[in-house]
């Protein structure tokens, strides 16, 4: 009997962590407004995912039904393993809400102690300030909140986020207020947490920010999940872009076979599939030379997620 | 962790109550008070010097309650402002969303912002309190007969105002709750005034307009048990004779009424937990 507990112990205790976040057929409406409908995605530990998608897709409330602050009328969450109706599965998340405000008649240095009180965590003191230094406020430690700018507030709330030694992220919209220098401070900051191993979800506008920094990518559109994957996954065709000359109809059906292409002038633009060999393209360049085609360039093209993500949107649409 | 949470709210709630502009106001609000308040008793000393004894004790006993009432008035408007915005005003501006998703229960929260803001409107109550007795002592020897128990009762008066003033915050605008706490306080006063005309003229009906109010909202029932206690125990005999008045209470306020008053406000603090347990943040 015992044996039998301690090898149920062991089997628990050798399992993978459970996942940052896990939720399940996530649903809410607002009177006749479905603000998110069937929604499930999962946030792996140490794995940085995007979350994308136009305005009112429903991302902000997502975020909100999985850190407990908008209560779900179905669906299931699990933060850090732990049902999110629990409090204590917040311990270990920090959040950076879309609508950042702190209380204005707190310093910063005791906006993030009342946190640090609140997450139950033991952060000394010279953490605190490293958190504050990290975010480029540490010379306003001591002042109001109240005399901070937009770009201030939202670097405190990053801070904020951050204080509690937090194993997930959630960052919703986190450039908004930032200058240049500060969107790039924050995607250092991304990376940063990337190599500390602590899961991030990011919603964010900025879809270059998502594309350099996220493993994973979740598109919600009218409440729903329209897609998701890994980049790879979502971006997956690649196409090469080639100026050619001298072409006869050999080299233009040789051309056809590799995949679908168009023309502009003398520049053929070919859409690799997915599953094309890795050498097809030096493979395409030294066949149209032996039949006596002039190369002149070519580029490797690779669609944006910009473009991918039109295109999923547009597909719903219609 | 749900403790520590409460207190460290509290903390919060009367750390904010100080750095605020509320306690700036509320504190030259109530120094004009004892100031006109000393000035006065000092006139009125001068002005009644040819008065017995025992007439000087019913008018100063009077006096006080009317400035009592005053003082009980700041501490109801202060804290049912501070309270009204508490909990609806952070989440319209975002305050509140960053503190939810620590680990912690929105109930302990509310727990906690009662405590401070308790805490604060008590603490004003007995030391303005304690500062117009002072006053009056010193101006017409006057000394109220149970001091403790009558400040005791208008703190949980506030109490008792403040703890709606948070139940409305969590479910209404901010601003509209604070005004709404104080109408009700009003309309209170006025119906336990209508009341005691009421009982004076023994029409039973309109007694009761006064008895129902003060079971719906304690607030005017408590002020009355503060001012029995305040008052001179001869003003009840003088006022048998020569008719009642709005600062003079015939019966001091049974214990049971307090303990209603403590359940009315565990009840209302309960449906407040309750109220912002279901809000969307």
């Amino acid at each position: 009997m015992t044996g039998s507990l301690e090898a149920a112990a062991q089997l628990v205790a050798e399992l993978p962590p459970a996942a940052a976040v896990w939720c399940s057929g996530l649903r809410k409406r607002y009177r006749r407004q479905t603000a998110v409908d069937d929604v499930s995605f999962t946030v792996r530990r140490g794995e940085v995912v995007g979350l994308l998608g136009p305005n009112g897709a429903g991302k902000t409330t997502a975020i909100k039904i999985l850190l407990g602050l908008v209560r779900p009328d179905a669906g299931e969450v699990l933060l850090l393993g732990r049902p999110v109706t629990d409090p204590n599965a917040r311990a270990r998340v920090g959040y950076l809400p879309e609508l950042f405000r702190y209380q204005p008649w707190l310093s910063a240095a005791e906006v993030l102690d009342l946190h640090v009180k609140l997450s139950g965590a033991a952060v000394p003191a010279g953490e605190r300030r490293d958190c504050l230094a990290l975010v480029g406020l540490a010379d306003r430690a001591g002042d109001r909140v109240g005399g901070f700018s937009k770009g201030m507030q939202q670097r405190l709330g990053l801070a904020v986020a951050l204080v509690a030694r937090p194993e997930l992220v959630v960052l919703d919209e986190p450039t908004s207020a930032l200058d240049p220098l500060g969107r790039a401070d924050v995607r250092d900051l991304l990376l940063t947490l990337r190599e500390r191993d602590v899961a991030v979800l990011l919603n964010s506008h900025l879809i270059g920010e998502v594309e350099r920094v996220c493993d994973r990518v979740v598109i919600l559109d009218k409440g729903r999940v329209a897609a998701s994957g890994t980049l790879e996954e979502l971006l997956g065709q690649q196409e090469v872009r080639l100026r050619l000359s001298a072409l006869g109809p050999d080299a233009l059906s040789r051309i056809a076979a590799l995949g679908r292409s168009s023309r502009d002038g003398d520049v053929h633009t070919v859409l690799l599939p997915p599953d094309a060999p890795a050498d097809a393209v030096p493979d395409l360049v030294a066949d149209l030379v032996a039949l006596g085609v002039r190369v002149h360039a070519v580029e490797p093209g690779r669609i944006s997620l910009e473009e991918r993500l039109l295109d999923i949107l547009r597909g719903e649409t219609e | 962790m749900t403790l520590s949470t409460v207190r460290i709210i509290a903390g919060l709630t009367l750390k904010e109550a100080a750095r605020r502009k509320v306690l700036r106001s509320l504190a030259v609000l109530t120094a004009v008070l004892l100031g006109l308040s000393a000035w006065g008793f000092w006139r009125l000393d001068i002005e009644f010097g040819t008065l017995t004894s025992g007439e000087s004790r019913l008018a100063a006993s009077q006096v006080l309650n009317l400035v009592m009432f005053g003082l009980s008035l700041i501490a109801a408007l202060g804290t049912a402002f501070l309270a009204g915005p508490t909990v609806s005003g952070e989440v319209e501006s975002g305050v509140a969303l960053a503190m939810m998703t620590r680990p912690v229960r929105r109930s302990a929260v509310l727990a906690g912002k009662w405590l401070g803001l308790v805490t604060f409107g008590a603490g004003y109550i007995v030391l303005t309190g304690l500062a117009q007795f002072l006053i009056v002592k010193a101006t017409l020897g006057y000394w109220p007969p149970h001091p403790i128990a009558g400040l005791l009762l208008l703190a949980a008066q506030t109490a008792v105002l403040l703890t709606l003033g948070l139940l409305l915050s969590t479910a209404i605008a901010p601003m509209a709750s604070g005004i709404i706490a104080v109408g009700l306080f009003g309309a209170t006063w006025i119906a336990g005034v209508v009341g005691a005309v009421g009982e004076e003229l023994h029409n039973e009906s309109v007694a009761q307009v006064g008895t129902v109010s003060r079971m719906i909202l304690p607030t005017d029932g408590l002020w009355r048990g503060a001012m029995h206690a305040f008052q001179d125990p001869a003003a009840v005999q003088f006022a048998a004779t020569f008719g009642a008045s709005p600062f003079l209470s015939m019966v001091p306020t049974p214990v049971a009424y307090v303990g209603w008053a403590a359940v009315w406000t565990a009840l209302i603090l309960a449906l407040a937990a309750l109220s912002f347990q279901r809000r969307d943040l």
